[in-house]
């Protein structure tokens, strides 16, 4: 078990290194930053609106991440398929799991670098109020858990292609679909036929629903668990969609 | 005992069999080359025996190890160039094998520094691999391969794209560590089997078409004989059926 938990670390060393060794990172960190500034100030009105609190800030993230993960999250195989390089890769002796899992840690410590560099916004408001940072920090945890599990989707979808545009398209969709789950476009269209246990069901994988309670700073067990599911869930496929399609190109 | 021990691997894409029953043994100090024309299956069977792909059926053993049971024992045990060399042309040589080392569970920079000094790569180690020539990128894979000292080589056409310099120091290179591993290289480059195998199958449709090896200044495969340089001859004889 230890030479798996090496292998795991070493491959976050690897994909985190990556991420700064382009431009990317920089050109992902400041457009992150400037989107998050315009959606707080200008359309949140957070200076406009008289209360020391994090609400415009926090209520645009899940909005921002659905273009911002599947963009993180889109080469993490995709290239590797693309370049060659997962031959060489899955015949290190590492667990297709520890690999899975490297990579995707990889890419939550990198989102986790550009919600940190976001500190600014929360350092205004204590200039200017005196908000309640404990539900500053719930906002932060659930943004952070979040983007954790649409980052885990994304992932899972970048192993279906060797196209990097492919797999951000498939990951836009899919994590649109994850944040208006239980919005009225989606519950008015399942409302008309389906049982009241559906419905539930449906607006249940709303990661907006459950994003708006974390923002109130109710952070309840079962919102957690919901995305440590989902992300548990998303990297088991992510591994088994690499094993199934490592021979295909 | 073999370190290298193929029975009867098939391995079917649909209706498509790339590699149809291949079975062959080889053992240490052995340099056993892969011939055939493209898509014949040699860089599938590859493939089977460093734990890539699963075979359809049949088996591989390594070093007394079946990759499908025991797939990190085999491949702690292999040292694998795949085919074009593949590296990360983002990260620098240096960066590339320290990343190789890590995920191997090698400590220090012992091992880097001899796969560097057995592959010359000494003057370009702190440059992005995508700045570096065709030859340099070769020779990262191929130290990338060696770097945990394996007692398995498979390298998938390592000479192809070089120079005939390069492709003189790569055959050098493998002649050395010959001695103490077992070594499987595929090549579409006859005179590499002269100058580096020890024995050679000629692959195609999927089957071993004819198994040969040294035999004085020739190479006997069966009943043919071929010369000195009379290699390519016998290989469109055995591929293609043409009359020497």
């Amino acid at each position: 078990m230890t030479g798996n938990f090496v292998g795991t670390g070493a491959i976050f060393r690897r994909e985190l290194a990556a991420y700064f060794a382009t431009p990317v990172a920089y050109v992902f960190i400041v457009g992150f930053l400037l989107l998050a500034g315009v959606s707080t100030f200008y359309v949140g009105g957070l200076l406009e609106r008289g209360q020391a609190d994090l609400r415009p800030f926090f209520q645009s993230h899940p909005w921002l991440y659905v273009v911002l993960m599947p963009a993180v999250a889109m080469r993490l195989w995709a290239e590797e398929r693309r370049a060659g390089t997962i031959e060489l890769l899955l015949t290190l002796p590492v667990d297709l799991g520890a690999v899975v899992v490297g990579k995707f840690l990889a890419a939550w410590a990198f989102t986790a670098v550009a919600l940190a560099l976001t500190a600014p916004v929360w350092l205004t408001v204590n200039a200017l109020g005196h908000p309640d940072n404990g539900v500053a920090l719930a906002g932060y945890v659930g943004s952070l858990l979040m983007a954790g599990g649409y980052l885990a989707v994304c992932g899972a979808l970048s192993a279906l292609t060797r196209n990097q545009v492919v797999a951000f398209v498939l990951g836009v969709v899919a994590c649109l679909l994850l944040t208006v789950a239980g919005s009225p476009i989606v519950l008015d269209a399942v409302a008309g036929w389906a049982p009241r246990a559906l419905i539930d069901a449906v607006a249940g994988f709303s990661v907006l629903t459950r994003f708006a309670a974390i923002m109130d700073g109710v952070i309840d067990l079962r919102d957690v668990v919901f995305f440590a599911s989902l992300i548990a869930l998303a990297l088991f496929a992510n591994a088994l969609v690499v094993d199934l399609r490592k021979g295909v190109g | 005992m073999a370190m290298i021990l193929i029975e009867n691997l098939v391995k079917r894409f649909g209706a498509f069999a790339a590699v149809d029953g291949i079975g062959f043994a080889v053992e240490r100090g052995t340099v056993l080359g892969f011939l055939g024309p493209n898509g014949a299956g040699k860089s599938t069977t590859m493939k089977m025996i460093t734990g890539f792909l699963p075979p359809t059926s049949g088996r591989v053993r390594v070093c007394g190890h079946d990759v499908q049971a025991e797939p990190l024992a085999v491949k702690r045990r292999i040292g694998y160039l795949p085919e074009g060399a593949p590296t990360y042309p983002d990260m620098t040589p240096l960066a590339f094998l320290e990343f190789v080392a890590r995920v191997r569970g090698l400590k220090g920079r012992a091992a880097i520094d001899r796969a560097v000094g057995r592959t010359d790569l000494g003057a370009v180690l702190h440059q992005p691999i995508d700045t570096l020539s065709k030859g340099y990128r070769r020779r990262v894979g191929l130290a990338q391969a060696i770097l945990h000292d394996p007692d398995v080589l498979i390298l998938d056409e390592p000479t192809d794209g070089l120079d005939p310099n390069q492709k003189h120091e790569v055959r050098r290179l493998i002649r050395a560590m010959a001695a103490d591993k077992a070594i499987i290289l595929s090549t579409h480059i006859l005179e590499e089997v002269e100058a580096v195998c020890t024995r050679a199958l000629i692959i195609g449709r999927g089957k071993v078409l004819a198994e040969g090896a040294p035999d004085g200044a020739s190479w006997r495969f069966g009943d043919l004989e071929a010369p000195p340089g009379g290699l390519d001859a016998l290989f469109r004889r055995v591929t293609l059926g043409e009359a020497v």
